[in-house]
């Protein structure tokens, strides 16, 4: 250990090593499963610090190389273990603008958590958990301390949309010394953190807590205009005096399947049950006043494998169905969704029915949903992204019976902002098209997060918000062009 | 939130709101709509903008109380606002130059057809409005329908007033006499789906505004969608105004029912104590502007 940048983990690396990984407290899954309140309790200070014991302080970590921002995991967890969880917190925030949602959400097992060295031999640290804990005591004791802004440039960005991208790039903005201002289509702010992911994974007070501490920071924010039909984006740049925008729009159009029967009632896309559910808070009606196709002791399927399908199929569980289960065409292996999330729906007693595919819905004669016939799949030739693709196999069909079906199969771009935004060029499937630098080709307009890649995860819509923000500051203040080099990769196109 | 400037009742149970929106009252176009939601725990529903003057930033909607969330916003008054007013939503309506038009409207959708009318009349149409009602006192907007319409013909069930019978016994006369080009229908489902039986078979080009449940409004849900030439449309992006021969009505009668028993559970619950919803919801008003004043002050520092 001698020269090695000094420690404070106590610990020779062979007993750390030993150290099992902690278990994070959790609401038991028979109670749970029956209320929204959030699953994971997160480590009490103890848990952490025995946690971060088990970090051996690699030279060259794995787990900051596979975190899509890079974020400095040894030194956070170094700091932990020094007891300055402030600037543990302090840390994160250098590449992570929003720990406390990323430390709930990220799919770990694909990102650091799988570069650990840990995790060859036996568990991985539990990186999230513990950047979680940080963020978590940051916001309970009240010591974040708001960085200084440079002084006002007086260069004034729109940011359309108010996930993940849009927030990460404000941030930065603000400190830079711009006038930010946000417009959100919808009546809340923060995207698919408020809308599509459940408070019982992510509670809304923690991604509102954010948003305060933006507003704070002097970052404007306006809802209820939809850019494209309220205003145009010519218009705010030619009328309303912004210098430069950032489009941020997500991926949001839902996908249905296409088969006979999806307009019975009971029939839902994701997005809707679910903006019904967490947006309009369908879950505490009538005192909120938002009608959801009733599931309680009734039978739930949600088609699709992915995350929103994994929140999905826990809300109606949530809401009493009497079964709620998932219909998959591939195999648990091929599953997008988190890891945990799925251990999670297993323990609460969802049920998984895999190598599956709808292919008609049939309802009563008041046009309500009462079955579901599926074919059987099995795994053919990988396809072009090296999965497995499901080959229907014949005289496999069957029927259940079931009253709600929710289609989570995927989401497309929406084209309202590409369709009334003349020199805004898009790729074949509607993407908006951005360079490294997440420029568009309209001057001046730049884009980043879903709307670029598709749907893709909540870590990478912040990467590129924040290296939005360099760009548009370099755009605004005439800055050299190398610098833009930036630590996060993330403008992957979508095609 | 968005301030009522204006409030007055039309008809019975149809009142007139005149809203402060000044980006939406700049960009509508006829056939547009808006989102709007009471409070914090009010659900989203649509409703046509049915007049605005970009100039004074305001736009007018026309409001007939049928369930839980158009009940409590007819009890609001001027000087009381609503907290989300979201548009303008939905394509415009389609405006040329057809020749004889016939606008056809069945109670509140009157105030909704109206600036579309207009905007025929505008584009050098002749304008015949059919105006429809069940009885004489739920009958809005005949005087502006009349200003601009060349003829107008008001029809009630129950011949309280104007002609006896159905908007469609007359439809049925002017069809029969020749002389129809375009056909606008807004009203009830029945209704629309008995003008595009009418006037289908004689080959009249006919658009119909389709009223299905939504909620974001801007495409994202699909909770909107219709059946139209047996394919999906989301009636909030691709419409409301759809070619009336090809809109599968079975289908959006069944899914406008979908809500059924919990709208009658928020009715009950309105009707309970509509005095204490309306000041519980006149103090969640109160309690914002009172915060946003404060942050206003704060951060003018
Ligand atoms: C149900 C669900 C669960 C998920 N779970 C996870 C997870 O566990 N982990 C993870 O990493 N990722 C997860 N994801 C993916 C992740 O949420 C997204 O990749 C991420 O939110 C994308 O961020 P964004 O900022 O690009 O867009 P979004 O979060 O989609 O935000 C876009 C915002 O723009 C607004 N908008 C759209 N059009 C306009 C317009 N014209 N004018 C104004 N505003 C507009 C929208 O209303 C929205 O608020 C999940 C996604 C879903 C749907
Ligand atoms: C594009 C469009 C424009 C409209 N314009 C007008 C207008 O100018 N004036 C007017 O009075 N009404 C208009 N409507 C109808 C209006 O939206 C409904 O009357 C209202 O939503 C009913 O809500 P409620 O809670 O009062 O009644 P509820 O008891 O909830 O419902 C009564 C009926 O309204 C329909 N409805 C319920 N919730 C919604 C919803 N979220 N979206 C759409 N329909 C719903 C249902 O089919 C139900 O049969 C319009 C509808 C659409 C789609
Ligand atoms: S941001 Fe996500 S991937 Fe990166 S260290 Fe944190 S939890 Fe891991
Ligand atoms: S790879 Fe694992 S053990 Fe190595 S520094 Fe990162 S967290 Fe610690
Ligand atoms: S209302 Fe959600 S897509 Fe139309």
């Amino acid at each position: 250990m001698s020269n090695k940048v000094p420690s404070n983990n106590p610990l020779p690396n062979k007993e750390r090593v030993k150290l099992p990984r902690q278990r994070v407290p959790e609401q038991n899954p028979e109670v749970r499963a029956h209320n929204f309140l959030e699953v994971n309790l997160g480590f009490p200070i103890e848990q952490a610090r025995q946690e971060s014991l088990r970090c051996i302080e690699c030279p060259k970590p794995g787990c900051v190389e596979k975190c899509p921002v890079s974020v400095d995991v040894r030194a956070v967890i170094d700091l932990i273990l020094a007891g300055d969880y402030q600037g543990a917190a302090s840390k994160v925030r250098e590449d992570n603008a929003l720990p406390a949602i990323t430390g709930r959400v990220c799919p770990v097992e694909d990102q650091c958590e799988s570069g650990c060295v840990l995790g060859k031999k036996g568990e991985p640290v539990g990186i999230a958990y513990l950047e979680r804990f940080v963020a978590d005591w940051e916001r309970e004791t009240g010591q974040f301390g708001s960085p200084v802004s440079a002084p006002a440039t007086g260069k004034k960005v729109g940011l359309i949309g108010s996930g993940p991208a849009s927030l990460a790039c404000a941030g930065d903005l603000i400190q830079m010394g711009h006038q930010v201002h946000v417009f959100e289509a919808l009546h809340e702010l923060g995207g698919v953190l408020v809308y599509g992911i459940p408070e019982f994974r992510l509670p809304k007070d923690i991604v509102r807590h954010e948003i305060e501490v933006l507003r704070r920071r002097g970052v404007e924010f306006e809802t209820n205009v939809v850019v494209g039909k309220t205003v145009t984006i010519d218009e705010l740049m030619q009328e309303e005096g912004f210098d430069a925008i950032f489009v941020a729009t997500g991926a949001g159009l839902p996908r249905f399947l296409k088969v006979p029967g999806e307009n019975f009632n009971g029939v839902y896309s994701a997005n809707e049950f679910l903006t019904r559910v967490n947006l309009m808070r369908a879950y505490l009606f009538p005192q909120y006043d938002e009608p959801l196709y009733p599931c309680k002791d009734r039978d739930v399927i949600v088609v699709g494998g992915g995350n929103t399908a994994m929140d999905a199929v826990r809300s109606a569980l949530r809401l009493g169905a009497k079964t709620a289960s998932i219909f998959y065409r591939r195999t648990l292996v091929e599953m997008p969704a988190r890891v945990e999330e799925v251990h999670h729906a297993k323990d609460e007693g969802v049920h998984f029915e895999m190598l599956v595919n709808p292919v008609e819905f049939f309802g009563d004669e008041k046009g309500n949903l009462t079955a579901v016939k599926c074919i059987r799949q099995e795994l053919g030739e990988p396809d072009d992204s090296g999965r497995r693709s499901p080959v229907p196999i014949k005289g496999t069909e069957f029927v259940t019976p079931c009253s709600v079906a929710i289609i989570a199969a995927g989401t497309s771009a929406n084209p309202l902002i590409q369709s009334t935004t003349p020199g805004l060029a898009v790729t074949k499937r509607g993407y908006i098209s951005a360079n490294d630098d997440l420029a568009t080709s309209k001057p001046g307009v730049f884009a980043g997060g879903d709307i670029v890649t598709g749907g893709a995860t909540v870590i990478l819509a912040m990467g590129a918000g924040r290296k939005a923000a360099k760009s548009i500051n370099e755009y605004l203040m005439g800055a050299p062009k190398e610098s833009v080099q930036e630590k996060a990769s993330t403008a992957v196109s979508a095609d | 939130m968005f301030a009522i400037v204006e409030a007055r009742p039309l008809a019975r149970g149809i009142k007139l709101f005149v809203i402060k929106a000044p980006r939406i009252a700049r960009k509508q176009r006829p056939g547009q709509f808006v989102i709007v939601r009471l409070d914090e725990y009010g659900e989203r529903i649509p409703l046509t903008i049915a007049d605005a003057d970009p100039k004074a930033g305001t736009v007018t909607i026309v409001v007939q109380a049928i369930g839980k969330t158009t009940m409590l916003l007819s009890m609001l008054e001027a000087g009381d606002s609503i907290l989300d007013v979201v548009g303008p939503l939905g394509k415009p309506s389609e405006i040329e130059k057809f020749g004889t038009t016939v606008v056809v409207s069945g109670s509140v959708g009157t105030a909704m057809a109206y600036p579309t009318a207009r905007e025929l009349k505008r584009a050098g149409n002749k304008v015949i409005s059919i105006v429809g009602a069940r009885s004489k006192d739920l009958l809005v907007l005949e005087d502006e329908v009349r200003a601009v319409s060349d003829e107008t013909y008001v029809v009630t069930d129950d011949g309280s007033y104007g002609q006896k019978g159905l908007v469609t016994d007359k439809l049925k006369e002017l069809v029969a006499a020749g002389d129809v080009d375009y056909v606008l229908a807004v009203g009830p489902v029945p209704m629309m789906r008995a003008v595009a039986n009418l006037t289908g078979p004689h080959k009249i080009k006919t658009i119909v505004s389709l009223n299905s449940i939504m909620v974001d409004g801007t495409g994202m849900c699909g909770g909107c969608r219709v059946l139209v030439n047996n394919t999906s449309q989301f009636a909030c992006v691709d419409g409301p105004d759809f070619d009336a021969t090809q809109v599968n009505f079975e289908v959006l009668t069944q899914r406008n029912n979908m809500y059924r028993e919990q709208e009658r559970a928020s009715i009950e619950r309105l009707q309970a104590d509509p005095e204490g919803e309306l000041r519980s919801l006149r103090e969640s008003m109160a309690m914002r502007r009172e915060c946003a004043a404060i942050e206003a002050g704060v951060f003018d520092e």
